[in-house]
């Protein structure tokens, strides 16, 4: 086991009240694995991932639970040993790469300081390195772009960049926060074949945060549902998709456009709207837009349970 | 051909930078024929200003030579191809820049002006203290032998003038140093930590923007004696909340930017997000406020030793200069007519490098505006 989240608890103090962000959440992912985590905007994926490297901004913080990496509990650590762990064991993409680069140094440069700090290059060998790998992530002529400035890429480009600033580190994990939300459909498959491509190469486990059902269809091995903050389902993708049983996943898949489908074949949304997170429903926060609630869900959250090998699921009416 | 600094590239086409490299070689390699002497006597002196010059003067010579061979070298074997990408912001301000014809001038005047002050103990004619047969030289008008004329005391003026702008531009350029490099790691310490680090330092800057400056200065002047070192500290210490709270304004809003996290996601250490990243960033309008500073501080170095607080003589300054000749304003008026003229052309000539400055680093200003 790679990484270990148990009873993952990151919530917000904000003058209104306490914003539960990411409430109970526990999880593994086993080297080399491809573990995508799913959801719709503003259910607290990107927390979970900003909480294993501590950089919840403020006035959100980890309040309770461990994330232990290879063994080691990471809330337990200072901040020295914290920085080695950023980049070096994990690596975090981020969703809009064009923010995440700084504006006013070489795309060469940023790369080359990743490895002066985790791989303790001299400078004319991070350098080269820095080169080696933007071509390794797919930049054509990489001796030429590496001296250039972010906005003189293109979004394909920015985000190549900035993977190759996560990868540079060698992590075990990488955490990829909607890595195509911002590209264009042929540059996200690129992008896409380029994470795979290089989870093979080096080794790595693969976290994809995202809301595209398309995306993670097509890259990951296990997923797990995410809604207001609490886990509802997981299991292996093949066997999630072909039968889900929470309703929020069945609602989450059945939103999905289909190509062919026709008029007789209307696409079903989930009714209602993501309740406001500091005024969450009683009882199982999904209710209210659930077609199977009962009395039951009103008075408890349904604890997560094993319903079949590898399948979990928090849900009163499945049993 | 390849010998004479700049020739080549002015064979290659390369005009500008060839106008530059001859015209350097050629007035250092004119200072050293006429000033052959003292160029070597000053390596056996024990003046370490003397020093400075003669190898500002030899180092220059050098540098062009080798400079020039080896760029007529890079050029000829083709290594000079420009590159489409890599036009960083600096270099887009810099083209900006170099467009504007007025600011370009005043740059030009500003490095002529601190090349002439290093090179003052090879160039000046006389010697800056010498008094001799006071009567037959004092207050004489400006002619060849004196072009700034003599004060009450026969000395020459131009002289002065040349180891005055030495003191005010050294002045200047040290005070506004201290200044902007504390300002810069004040400011961006505090919004970095932020908190209670924030709140403790920004009140001590509110402590020292409300002190009364004015009588630090007459106090400190009062206890020790005025020196240059003296005056650079006082002006450098004084002035730095400006671009403290300045600094510290950009930072608080550039770290919730998302490099910035991304720099903190790979595990740069704060130090290095504050040097790498959040400084270069919010650096450009300091580099405007950095040059109106230098005229502001030795405005001020003017300002005190006109008034007797600041440069005491017979070391001479600009300021005490001027301030020597208001007395002899009716019989000699270019006693403080050239210190003052040098003064103004000086200041002049940094707030317009400071607009130029400015406009460049301001994209939302046309550039039709320096045709």
């Amino acid at each position: 086991m790679l990484i270990d989240v148990q009873n993952l608890r990151s919530h917000f103090f904000l003058d209104e009240g306490v914003l539960k962000a990411v409430d109970d959440v526990s999880f593994s992912i086993e080297e080399k694995e491809t573990v995508a985590l799913v959801g719709e905007s503003g259910c607290g994926k990107t927390i979970v991932a900003l909480s294993f490297l501590d950089l919840i901004p403020s006035p959100g913080r980890v309040v309770g639970g461990r994330i232990l990496l290879e063994g080691e509990d990471l809330r337990a650590m200072s901040a020295t040993q914290m920085r080695r762990v950023r980049g070096r064991q994990i690596g975090l993409i981020f969703q809009e790469p064009g923010a995440a680069l700084n504006p006013v140094q070489t795309v060469g440069g940023q790369v080359a300081d990743v490895l002066k700090l985790h791989r303790a290059l001299t400078r004319h060998e991070a350098r080269a390195e820095a080169v080696k790998l933007l071509g390794d992530v797919g930049i054509a002529d990489p001796e030429r772009w590496a001296g250039a400035y972010p906005f003189e890429l293109s979004g394909g480009m920015q985000q190549r960049a900035l993977i190759a600033t996560a990868i540079a580190g060698r992590p075990k994990l990488l955490i990829a926060d909607e890595p195509t939300t911002a590209l264009d459909p042929t540059v996200q498959a690129e992008i896409l074949d380029l994470l795979r491509h290089l989870q093979d190469e080096h080794d790595m486990a693969l976290l994809l945060i995202t809301h595209d059902i398309g995306v993670v269809a097509e890259m990951a091995d296990r997923m797990m549902v995410m809604y207001t903050g609490k886990i509802l389902e997981t299991g292996d993708v093949r066997s999630l998709f072909k039968d889900a049983r929470h309703p929020y996943t069945q609602g989450l898949l059945g939103s999905v456009p289909q190509l062919g489908a026709g008029r007789d074949d209307p696409l079903r949304g989930i009714p209602g709207a993501v309740p406001d997170f500091l005024e969450l429903p009683r009882g199982c926060t999904f209710h209210p837009r659930c077609d199977l609630a009962e009395d039951v869900c009103l008075s408890s959250f349904p604890p997560i349970r094993g319903i079949a090998p590898n399948r979990s699921c928090a849900c009163h009416m499945v049993a | 051909m390849a010998f004479v600094p700049g020739l080549g590239h002015l064979v290659l086409g390369r005009t500008t930078r060839g106008a530059h490299l001859l015209t350097v070689a050629w007035a250092g390699a004119g200072v050293l024929a006429w000033r052959s002497e003292r160029v070597f006597a000053a390596f056996a002196s024990r003046a370490i200003d003397e020093w400075i010059a003669s190898l500002f003067l030899l180092g220059s010579l050098l540098f062009v030579v080798v400079y020039s061979r080896w760029d007529v070298g890079r050029l000829l074997t083709g290594g000079d191809e420009p590159s489409v990408v890599g036009k960083g912001p600096w270099q887009v301000a810099s083209r900006r820049f170099r467009a504007n014809t007025l600011a370009v001038a005043s740059a030009y005047m500003i490095v002529i002006l601190y090349v002439v002050a290093v090179l003052t103990p090879l160039l000046a004619p006389y010697d800056p203290a010498a008094i001799d047969n006071v009567l037959q030289t004092r207050y004489l008008a400006p002619s060849g032998a004196h072009l700034f004329g003599t004060d009450e005391f026969g000395r020459d003026l131009f002289t002065r003038a040349l180891y005055g702008a030495r003191v005010s531009l050294s002045i200047g350029l040290l005070a506004m140093l201290l200044s902007k490099s504390i300002g810069t790691t004040y400011g961006a310490v505090a919004a970095y930590f932020g908190g209670a680090v924030d709140a403790v330092l920004m009140r001590m800057v509110d402590v020292v923007i409300a002190f009364p400056t004015f009588y630090l200065m007459l106090m400190l002047v009062g206890v020790f004696e005025a020196n240059i070192v003296l005056i650079v500290l006082i002006l450098g210490l004084t002035s730095w909340p400006g671009t403290a709270r300045y600094i510290r304004g950009e930072i608080l809003s550039l770290k919730e930017q998302g490099f910035s996290e991304a720099a903190r996601a790979i595990g740069l250490p704060p130090r290095l997000i504050i040097i790498r990243h959040l400084i270069p960033s919010a650096l450009s309008p300091v580099l405007v406020s950095a040059a109106l500073s230098v005229a502001g501080m030795i405005g001020a170095e003017a300002g005190l030793s006109f008034l007797g607080l600041g440069i005491r003589p017979p070391t001479p300054s600009w300021g005490n200069m001027v301030s020597a000749g208001q007395d002899a304003m009716l019989v000699a008026w270019w006693v403080a007519f050239f210190p003052g003229a040098l003064l103004a052309l000086t200041l002049v000539s940094f707030s317009l490098l400071a607009d130029g400055i400015r406009d460049a680093l301001d994209p939302k200003v046309l550039m039709r505006r320096f045709v």
